[in-house]
C-alpha cells in the first residue's frame, strides 16, 4: 500500500513536470542555501580553529601606531627597530621574538617570474609561528648577523617559480637581489581572511634592511610568550617596556598596538558563529516559504483531482488511505526538492570554497538534517491539503466536474 | 427465477428517510421507504428526477446514510457505521458502475481495474491476475494496456464493469450505466450485466430512465416524490 502510494505520487509528479519543479523550487533553494552556507561556514570555522591551534602558545603582535578605528593619525609615529625586538627578547616571560620588515617585491627564477610578500625576519619567526620547514634549513645565526643573501620560500612561491623541481641551492632574484634558496616552508593554506599564507618569501631581516628596504624600520614584532604566562600579564609587561623605550609619559596613550592573536582568532570564530546563526534563520524562512509553496500547489491539486478522489472513495478507499496518498505525494515532492537542493548546495559550496580559499568540508550530518527537514516540510505542509482530500464526501466528489 | 426473499435479505430498507438541510429549507429526498432485495436479484429502479431514486442508490451503496429508519446490508445496520467502516463495506461487497464511466484518465484499463484491489491490500501479481480475469469476462482481453482515451464509450463502460467485478462483489450498483451510450452499445452493456447476474449470481441494482433498458432486469421499482410507488416483476418482453 505504501509502495503503491509512492508509485502513484511519482506518476502524478512526472505527469506535471514543470509544475512539480516550480512547486519544489522553494524547497530546492532553501535546502541549497542551507547546505552551501553551512558547508562554507564550517570550512571557514575549521580554518580559524586550525590557525588557533597552530599557535601553540600565546603570540602577541606589536605594531606602531594607535590601535583605533578611523583614518590614520596625521602625526608621524616612531617606527620599531631591531633594538626594540632585542629588548623584548630580554623579558623573562618571552619565549621568542621575531621582528618583521615586510614588502612586496617582484621575484624572478630562471624564466619564471612572480611577486609575493617578502618578510625580513629571523629564524625564530618559524618558532613563533609554529611553522615547520618542508625542505632545507632555517637561517644560521651567522647569516642573520651578516645579512646574507639566502631565502626561504612559501609553498605557493615554490610552485609558481620552481614547479616540482628541487629549489634548494637555486638562485632567486628578489627585485635586484640574487639570493640562494635554502629552505621551503610547509604548506599552510589560507589565513583567517582567506589570504594565501604560502605566498611569501623569508629573508634575514638585515638583508631586507640593507638590500631592499634601505632603512632599518621594523613593521611589526611577533612575541611568543612562555606557556606558563597568561596573555593579560604578557600584554602588560610588553606595554610597560615599550612605553618606557618610546618615552611615553604617564597618562598619555600608547603610540603602538599589541594584539593577542588568540583573542583575534576567537573573535573571528565568534563572528563566524553569529553568521551561522543568521544563516540558519534565513534557511528556516526559506524552508517555510518553500513549504507554503508545496501546500498551495497540493491544495490546487486536491481540488483538481476531486473526481479522482471520489472514484477512489467509491471503490473502497478509506479516508486514511486517501490522506496517505496525498501526504506521501507532498513528502515525495519535498524530498525530491531536498535532494536537488542538496546537490545544488554542495556544488555551490564547492565553488564557494575554492573562491574563498577555505577547505571544502561537506558534513554528512548537515546533509542528513537538510534531507530530514525537507521531509518534515512535506509532512507539515502536505497534511492540511491531504486531510481536505480525505474528508471529501464521495457523492459530492463524484458529482464534481 | 425471481428469488424468494431469504431469511436474511441482502439489502433491507426499513422506513428509510433521507432529508437534506434543516428547518424551512429541509428537503425530503426519501420519505420512509421499506423494501428488501435478495441475493441474485436484478432490480431496475426508475422514476423522474427528484423522485429519490438516486438517494436510494447512494444509501444502498453505503455512500450516504439514512437520516431516519434502518438500512441493513447482509444484516449489518449501515446507519450506525462511520465513513471508514462504510468504505470497508464498499471495498469488500460492492461494485459501482456510473453513467460517466468514471475511469481514471491516463491509467491503463488494467490499472483502472486494479484500483479497488489495491485498497484490498492484495499483492501486485494477484491484483494483475484478477484484473486480467475481470477484463476477460467483459470481453476486453487484449486491451489491458489501453488508456481510457483510446477506448470507445462502450469499451470504457466495460472497463468500469470489470473494475466493479474484480473484487468479487455481492452487489453491483449501476447508476444509468447506458446513459452516455448509443442504443447498440446500450444493449451490449445490458446483455453483459444480464449475463453477470445469470452466470456469476451477482445481484445487480440499476437506476435507469429508459424502459427498454429496465426490461433487462427481473424486478422493477418505481420511485415518486420520495416514495416507493411500484414494485413488481418485469414482464417478459414481447
Amino acid at each position: 500500500m505504501l509502495w503503491e502510494a509512492v508509485r502513484l505520487a511519482y506518476t502524478a509528479i512526472i505527469r506535471n513536470k514543470l509544475r512539480s519543479f516550480l512547486t519544489v523550487l522553494g524547497v530546492v533553494i532553501g535546502v541549497a542555501a542551507v547546505i552551501a552556507m553551512v558547508t562554507v561556514g564550517e570550512g571557514s570555522s575549521a580554518q580559524v580553529k586550525a590557525s588557533v591551534e597552530r599557535l601553540g602558545t600565546n603570540v602577541l603582535v606589536l605594531r606602531p601606531g594607535r590601535a583605533r578605528m578611523g583614518p590614520p593619525s596625521a602625526e608621524p609615529v616612531p617606527r620599531f627597530t631591531l633594538k626594540d625586538a632585542a629588548a623584548l627578547a630580554e623579558l623573562s616571560i618571552v619565549a621568542q621574538v621575531a621582528p618583521q620588515a615586510n614588502g612586496t617585491y617582484s621575484l624572478v627564477a630562471g624564466n619564471a617570474n612572480s611577486s609575493a610578500q617578502v618578510s625580513g625576519t629571523t629564524a625564530d619567526y618559524l618558532k613563533v609561528q609554529n611553522w615547520p620547514l618542508a625542505l632545507g634549513r632555517a637561517f644560521e645565526p651567522g647569516e642573520e648577523a651578516a645579512g646574507a643573501s639566502v631565502c626561504i620560500l612559501g609553498q605557493t612561491v615554490r610552485d609558481k617559480l620552481f614547479g616540482s623541481s628541487d629549489p634548494l641551492g637555486e638562485s632567486l632574484r628578489v627585485r635586484g637581489l640574487a639570493c640562494e634558496v635554502i629552505g621551503v616552508l610547509s604548506a599552510r593554506g589560507a589565513g583567517s581572511f582567506g589570504q594565501d599564507q604560502d605566498e611569501v618569501v623569508l629573508i634575514p631581516v638585515k638583508t631586507m634592511h640593507r638590500r631592499l628596504q634601505g632603512d632599518t624600520n621594523v613593521g611589526s614584532i611577533s612575541v611568543a610568550l612562555l606557556k606558563s604566562v597568561d596573555s593579560a600579564t604578557g600584554i602588560r609587561a610588553v606595554q610597560a617596556l615599550m612605553r618606557d623605550r618610546r618615552d611615553i609619559e604617564i597618562g598619555a596613550a600608547d603610540d603602538f598596538s599589541v594584539t593577542d592573536m588568540k583573542d583575534f582568532n576567537n573573535l573571528l570564530s565568534g563572528v563566524n558563529s553569529v553568521m551561522a546563526g543568521l544563516l540558519s534563520a534565513v534557511a528556516a524562512v526559506s524552508l517555510l516559504v518553500g513549504g507554503i509553496g508545496i501546500m498551495n500547489i497540493m491544495l490546487v491539486s486536491v481540488t483538481e483531482r476531486t473526481r479522482e478522489i471520489g472514484i477512489r472513495l467509491a471503490v473502497g478507499a478509506s479516508g486514511g488511505q486517501v490522506l496517505m496518498q496525498f501526504l506521501i505525494e507532498a513528502i515525495v515532492l519535498s524530498v525530491l526538492g531536498g535532494a536537488i537542493g542538496i546537490g545544488l548546495g554542495l556544488a555551490l559550496a564547492w565553488g564557494g570554497s575554492i573562491y574563498l580559499a577555505v577547505p571544502f568540508t561537506p558534513s554528512a550530518m548537515v546533509i542528513a538534517l537538510a534531507f530530514g527537514f525537507s521531509a518534515v516540510v512535506g509532512v507539515v505542509f502536505g497534511f492540511f491539503p491531504a486531510r481536505r482530500a480525505a474528508r471529501m464526501d464521495p457523492i459530492e466528489a463524484l458529482r464534481h466536474q | 427465477m425471481s428469488a424468494p426473499a431469504p431469511s436474511t435479505p441482502l439489502i433491507a430498507f426499513r422506513d428509510v428517510a433521507r432529508s437534506y438541510g434543516a428547518g424551512e429549507a429541509e428537503v425530503k429526498a426519501l420519505a420512509g421507504v421499506s423494501f428488501q432485495i435478495g441475493a441474485g436479484e436484478f432490480v431496475a429502479i426508475m422514476g423522474p428526477s427528484g423522485s429519490g431514486k438516486s438517494t436510494a442508490m447512494n444509501i444502498i451503496g453505503c455512500l450516504d446514510r439514512p437520516s431516519a429508519g434502518e438500512y441493513l446490508f447482509k444484516g449489518i445496520p449501515v446507519q450506525g457505521l462511520d465513513q471508514d467502516r462504510r468504505a470497508l463495506l464498499r471495498r469488500h461487497a460492492l461494485g459501482f458502475v456510473f453513467q460517466g464511466f468514471n475511469l481514471l484518465p491516463r491509467q491503463s484499463a488494467l490499472e483502472n481495474v486494479e484500483l479497488p484491489l489495491i485498497y484490498k491490500g492484495l499483492p501486485a501479481d494477484t491484483r494483475r491476475a484478477l484484473a486480467r480475469e475481470a477484463l476477460r469476462k467483459v470481453g476486453l482481453d487484449g486491451r489491458e494496456g489501453h488508456d481510457p482515451s483510446q477506448l470507445s464509450g462502450g469499451q470504457q463502460q466495460r472497463v468500469a464493469i470489470a473494475r466493479a467485478l474484480a473484487g468479487g462483489p455481492s452487489v453491483i450498483l449501476a447508476d444509468e450505466p447506458t446513459g452516455n451510450l448509443d442504443s447498440a452499445r446500450s444493449h451490449e452493456i445490458m446483455r453483459l450485466l444480464q449475463a453477470l447476474n445469470r452466470d456469476e449470481g451477482i445481484t445487480i441494482v440499476m437506476v435507469t430512465h429508459e424502459d427498454p433498458i429496465a426490461h433487462y432486469a427481473k424486478r422493477l421499482m418505481v420511485f415518486t416524490d420520495g416514495h416507493l410507488t411500484r414494485d413488481e416483476p418485469v414482464r417478459e418482453r414481447a
